[in-house]
């Protein structure tokens, strides 16, 4: 939603044209699309969640008997791994944060001519396949890799010491590879200021910290909330970085919800887990929404 | 020297944080000339062997083949679709607007898991098969959002003078539309297409999903990590990285000489 208030703070200045048989015919076909393909799927997992095995005991064959216990069951049995996808998401977007506010700042405000070819850099990981850099990422934290042998040359990590299979390099891929969506909003929010009003606020005496704090940094919010919603929202549901840097141990709640409809072939838990997930992070991010529109942006 | 080094730090910051964001992609290219066993893991020496056979492994250039289909078709699709929603929210008055806003919103701030297991409970549940057409119509329907997102904010930073001007010259609606507005808009929509693409190409929890038996080259990829990925995956990664590169570069060189000529 952070999006679409973007979207329409931009818009206002376009004087509106009446045509309003004009306007459903474009809207027609795509929304069509989305209600077909995204809204009665979402009614079909609905309707999946309640079901129970037939009494045929076939395998994937279940009939509807509105057991709305699934949820609770579902969510019982895999607590630990709902609790972990959202806590490696939140690490991750803190991370991810820490690392693309100064590198946004830097490619808005220091960075000159080399301003575009930063650009290019920091969007360079969507030319390459994600599971590519993700396997990448496999090799460099490996056990053959060179962080562990310069880790382990140096006294740091104990000779059979590993940093894949860990929660560490789970949360390192997270954070790596939804980097990009948290750079991307906070450069173009930073892009937008008027360097004017940083130049006044410095003018009226406030240093360099004072200026950050009570300039930059408030109107880089819009920024800010983008970003950090596109990073944990898809690392909330990731399973690629746990199933490819992490062990069992590390599992998140989408390597549940997969290996439910592929290997367990268990459709009804796996539609329940899907809309829990997708619930919880519904609330979350209207929480997050609101508290940043009335507490911060204003 | 302690002076230069404060000044300067964040822009030191900026180029080792831009080092970390290039490390894997190094990874991936320098690999592609490994004289791989069977895991391309650790470095053996230097061959030109994958690049001289990229289709060796077996089903890797079919799932390239899948994905260029995938990726073209739901591109054009879903560029069309979403950039007449984008017209029509950027142009017009309508009633519904805010619900269309959500409908658009919603698709993006689902995670692709749940993305995934929808359509494929709704494809079970009415009896389509999975495959490569269930694959493309999930693709358009995760693209269309973006596209709207990418073309709307072209389409709002327009002066409307212009397209005042265009009818104070006695150009009917049409060709207002066609010499004026949709020349402005091009790069926005080029832009929609490439991230359309770029995101189909590289999808892969939905796709796995409701792709059934057929492989996209993501898919390959995944299948292959089990076992040891070969190095051609790592020459094809290289190759759309190139090629991607040269687009952008081209797209630069193609709107300064634009540029030029107007001025």
């Amino acid at each position: 939603m952070a999006m679409a208030h973007v979207g329409a703070a931009e818009q206002t200045h376009a004087p509106k044209k009446r045509g309003k048989k004009t306007a459903y015919l474009l809207l027609a076909p795509g929304l069509l699309w989305l209600i077909i393909f995204f809204v009665y799927p979402l009614i079909n997992l609905a309707e999946t969640s309640t079901k129970t095995p037939a009494p045929t005991f076939e395998t994937g064959e279940f009939v509807q008997t509105f057991r709305f216990m699934n949820f609770i069951d579902a969510f019982v049995d895999n607590q630990e791994q709902f609790y972990r996808s959202f806590i490696y998401a939140l690490l991750a977007t803190v991370l991810a944060l820490a690392i693309a506010y100064p590198l946004a700042y830097a490619m808005a405000f220091r960075a000159g001519a080399w301003r575009n070819f930063m650009l290019l850099m920091v969007v360079a990981p969507f030319f390459t396949s994600f599971l590519l850099r993700t396997l990448a990422w496999k090799q460099i934290l490996g056990a053959e890799g060179p962080v562990v042998s310069t880790l382990q040359f140096l006294g740091i990590l104990p000779p059979d010491a590993t940093i894949t299979a860990t929660a560490f390099s789970v949360i390192m891929g997270l954070t790596y590879n939804f980097l990009p969506f948290m750079t991307l909003p906070i450069y173009a929010s930073l892009d937008r200021i008027d360097y004017r009003l940083l130049e006044a606020s410095g003018d009226l005496y406030a240093n360099g910290a004072t200026t950050f704090r009570k300039v930059t940094l408030p109107l880089s919010m819009p920024g800010v909330v983008a970003g950090t919603l596109l990073t944990f929202i898809p690392a909330s549901g990731d399973y690629i970085n746990a199933q490819l840097l992490g062990s069992p141990d590390n599992y998140m709640i989408g390597n549940v919800i997969n290996s439910r409809f592929f290997r367990v072939v268990d459709y009804p838990t796996a539609a329940s887990l899907s809309f829990i997930l997708m619930a919880t992070i519904l609330v979350l991010v209207i929480i997050y929404i609101r508290r940043a529109g009335t507490d911060e942006l204003v | 020297m302690s002076r230069w080094f404060s000044k300067n730090l964040i822009r030191i910051y900026a180029a080792i944080a831009i080092l970390y964001i290039l490390l894997p992609i190094f990874y991936t290219i320098a690999f592609s000339f490994n004289d791989a066993d069977k895991r391309n893991i650790v470095w053996r020496g230097f061959t030109f062997e994958a690049w001289l056979n990229p289709c060796e492994p077996i089903g890797i250039c079919e799932s390239l083949g899948n994905s260029f289909k995938v990726g073209i078709t739901s591109t054009i699709i879903a560029t069309l679709l979403g950039t007449m929603i984008a017209f029509a929210l950027g142009r017009y008055n309508f009633k519904g607007r805010s619900t269309t806003n959500l409908l658009i919103f919603l698709p993006m701030a689902t995670p692709e898991v749940v993305l995934g297991a929808s359509l494929l409970s709704m494809f079970i549940n009415i009896n389509v098969g999975a495959g490569l057409v269930a694959v493309t119509i999930a693709h358009i329907m995760f693209c269309i959002s973006f596209v709207v997102v990418t073309v709307k904010a072209r389409v709002a930073s327009l002066d409307p003078k212009l397209e005042e001007a265009a009818r104070d010259l006695y150009a009917n609606e049409w060709e207002t539309f066609r010499r004026v507005t949709l020349p402005l808009v091009a790069p926005g929509i080029g832009a929609a297409a490439l991230l359309a693409f770029a995101l189909s190409f590289d999808d892969f929890i939905i796709t796995n999903f409701n792709s059934g038996t057929v492989n996209t080259f993501p898919e390959y990829v995944w299948t292959a990590s089990l076992r040891g990925v070969p190095p051609q995956a790592n020459v094809i990664g290289t190759l759309m990285f190139v090629i991607a590169l040269a687009l952008v570069f081209a797209g630069q060189v193609i709107g300064k000489r634009k540029l030029a000529k107007k001025s």
